[in-house]
């Protein structure tokens, strides 16, 4: 076990600040990769700031924001492989843009219309999970069944702080150690579970540290730092690769934006951590070291965000587009081989609605 | 062993304990599908605390038949992850009580993930537990859980009352799509041999059983409470012709056995072990007031376990439905 001890302290990064932090070096990234990599980045930015007008306009539901989250979900799918699966919490919920789903699907999740369902076997991509935490031990069954079947795939779970004080989490990573799933267990630290702040979630120094009594590396990296997550993933994922087990990975940010478009920040924030966070955000940080190395413009960014704002609108125009679902949808798919009475009922209600 | 040719079924037979059928279909379910994986606490070296895994770590290696953590979310939340990476996984619960952490898994996403790809993705795993009271446990290891089971949508829900039974509707558990949650009275796991079919056997779900034929009332029954509903019926021979319809499916319920015997008799009695309120046998009252009311002669009366924790077990036999509670039940009704 001795390799499990202690999780690291400090944060990893890789960006510097422009002056007395100098920016380190990443192995095997072009500038195309640095690149695509700025692409993702902007396409979630977008996405994100674009609900939130969409709700606002009441053309999604309610919404949960991942403004300054975008460095997380890109750093860490870039260190996949195709056939690799990510298992997203709600926060992530549009991660699968990175996998080639349409725009138009995340948001007709967010409408609420069945569109918004999508086949996890399309994209190595689970559903969306609501309920906190409890889709860790997902990720670690379907390692450990692909390891099973001699297959090389890797799994990661996304969750937040909060997760880690849920019995999944607790149970799953337990059983990611002793069956050695080849599984990275992604916890972003936002520092806010809604309004529950950190110290009021764990008494942990850090949440690398829980890694140790599940006898599994921690390790603990700057959320907002595309490459440095990148990184980290890469070694989490390399690891599961040559059969040495699972990884935790504690991405630190601090959230700069409400929990979801039904939540009031004011009332519990520390206003000043959000200002200092949204003055860091990972958007701006990773432009500026782009930029450094010359690898950006001006004029190719505003290209890619144009990009960018022309598939949000088509995704909205084409959700919205859509037909609205049939009721039979309510009475389909719980079950392969549906118990008699569920067609009992779809026939009285087809009768009551004058169908 | 003894074995014997069944004149009836035209296949070979060997009297079974119930709980030596299960381990028979788990054998037989893993040789044919090389995909069937035993996980649970306590299933490999030791085969199970009551044996019925005994064997299988030996045979299928213990890749198959895992010893799992103490953790029956996680059996079951890594069940989902399984079935996903195309496992078809049949998890043990130690016992009917010790499930209830994982009902965390089973509500949010065991009834409901192939919902949640619209019917993309299947989830064919298997809970399977020993359930029910009479045996003198220390507390909670003698709940009768099937109504949080038979409620949750996307689930279907089995109890088997004989060796056969408990051999075939597992069969058809492990082969079906959908998960199943099968509950085995543990009472009975080594109360009596019975004629188990050799080699695969598969009772289908959905498909009640016409235990016992009589013609003035229906006692209405699964699991252990099949047992003491016959038990019931021999009481009352020369009193009452009673009718044991065992329903070894819960969810789907065999509507069409239970409304032709009720048809037929004209009076339910139905047994059940679990609590009475909001119990199965609620589910099956109101079916019947839906469905069979002119053809009643009598209210539709329930013997159950009473509203209140499973009781220390120096008193517990107060709490099981019983043959004089049943017998009862049948006068009263009757009488009506």
């Amino acid at each position: 076990m001795s390799q499990v001890l202690p999780a690291e302290g400090g944060l990893r990064r890789v960006i510097g600040d422009g002056s007395s932090a100098p920016d380190g070096e990443v192995d095997g990234l072009g500038s195309e990769e640095l690149l695509a990599l700025y692409r993702n980045l902007v396409l979630l930015r977008t996405y994100d700031e674009r609900s939130v007008v969409y709700h606002r306009q009441g053309r999604i539901g309610t919404y949960a924001i991942f403004w300054d989250h975008e460095a997380m979900q890109v750093g860490s799918t870039f260190a996949l492989e195709d056939h690799d699966w990510i298992f997203p919490s709600y926060r992530f919920s549009a991660i699968g843009l990175l996998r080639g789903m349409p725009v138009s699907t995340v948001l007709q999740w967010w409408r609420g219309h069945p569109a918004g369902w999508w086949n996890p076997e399309e994209y190595g991509v689970a559903s969306i999970c609501v309920p906190i935490g409890t889709h860790v031990p997902h990720a670690v069954g379907f390692a450990w069944g692909s390891k099973l079947k001699g297959e090389d795939r890797v799994a990661i779970a996304h969750f937040g702080d909060g997760a880690t004080s849920e019995g999944s989490f607790h149970e799953g990573a337990t059983f990611a150690g002793v069956m050695k799933a080849p599984v990275v267990l992604f916890c972003n630290n936002n520092h806010w579970a809604i309004s529950t702040p950190v110290a009021e979630q764990t008494a942990a120094p850090t949440f690398a540290d829980k890694a140790i009594g599940y006898g599994m590396p921690g390790v603990r990296v700057d959320g907002g730092d595309v490459l440095a997550v990148y990184d980290v993933t890469r070694e989490a994922v390399a690891r599961a690769r040559a059969g040495e087990g699972p990884t935790f990975i504690e991405a630190v940010t601090y959230r700069a934006a409400p929990h979801a478009t039904a939540d009031d920040p004011s009332l519990y924030v520390d206003e000043e951590r959000v200002a200092e966070a949204r003055e860091n955000e990972c958007i701006g940080r990773y432009e500026r070291y782009l930029t450094r190395l010359g690898v950006l413009t001006e004029e190719r960014a505003a290209e890619i965000k144009q990009e960018a704002l022309e598939r949000m609108r088509a995704g909205i125009a084409e959700a919205e587009a859509e037909p609205p679902a049939d009721v039979g949808l309510v009475f389909e798919h719980a079950y392969a081989e549906p118990p008699p009475g569920l067609s009992e009922d779809l026939a009285e209600l087809r009768r009551i609605l004058g169908e | 062993m003894a074995r014997q040719a069944s004149p009836l079924r035209g296949c070979a037979m060997a009297e079974r304990f119930l709980v030596e059928a299960v381990n028979d279909a788990l054998r037989i379910e893993m040789e044919r599908d090389p995909m069937v994986l035993v996980m649970g606490e306590d299933v490999g070296k030791l085969g199970g605390v009551f044996r019925a895994t005994a064997g299988l770590q030996e045979r299928f290696g213990a890749d198959r038949c895992v010893d799992t953590p103490l953790a029956e979310a996680g059996i079951l939340g890594t069940a989902v992850g399984l079935c996903m990476a195309g496992w078809r996984p049949v998890c043990e619960m130690q016992y009917d009580a010790f499930s209830y952490p994982a009902l965390d898994q089973l509500i949010n996403h065991v009834g409901r993930y192939r919902w949640r790809t619209r019917g993309k993705m299947s989830f064919p795993l298997t809970i399977r537990m020993p359930y029910g009271g009479g045996v003198r446990a220390p507390e909670l290891h003698d709940d009768s859980p099937e109504t949080y089971y038979v409620h949750t949508p996307g689930v279907k829900v089995a109890i088997p009352a004989t060796p056969a039974d408990a051999k075939g509707l597992l069969a058809a558990a492990i082969r079906d799509p959908d998960p199943v949650v099968i509950l085995e009275p543990k009472l009975y796991y080594r109360a009596q041999k019975q004629d188990v079919p050799d080699g695969e056997h598969v009772v289908p779900l959905g498909e009640a059983r016409v235990a016992r034929e009589g013609s003035d009332v229906t006692l209405v029954a699964y699991g252990a409470m099949v047992p003491l509903c016959e038990r019931a019926a021999d009481a009352l021979a020369g009193e009452a012709s009673c009718e044991v319809l065992d329903l070894r499916s819960l969810k789907p319920l065999d509507e069409d056995a239970l409304l032709a015997s009720v048809g037929k008799t004209g009076r339910a009695v139905i047994v059940q072990e679990a609590p009475r309120v909001s119990g199965f046998g609620a589910e099956v009252a109101a079916v019947l007031a839906e469905k069979a009311i002119f053809d009643l002669r009598g209210p539709v009366l329930r013997v159950t376990g009473y509203d209140v924790p499973y009781p220390y077990w120096q008193i517990e036999d107060a709490y099981m439905p019983s043959v004089e509670r049943v017998a009862d039940a049948v006068r009263r009704v009757l009488a009506s």
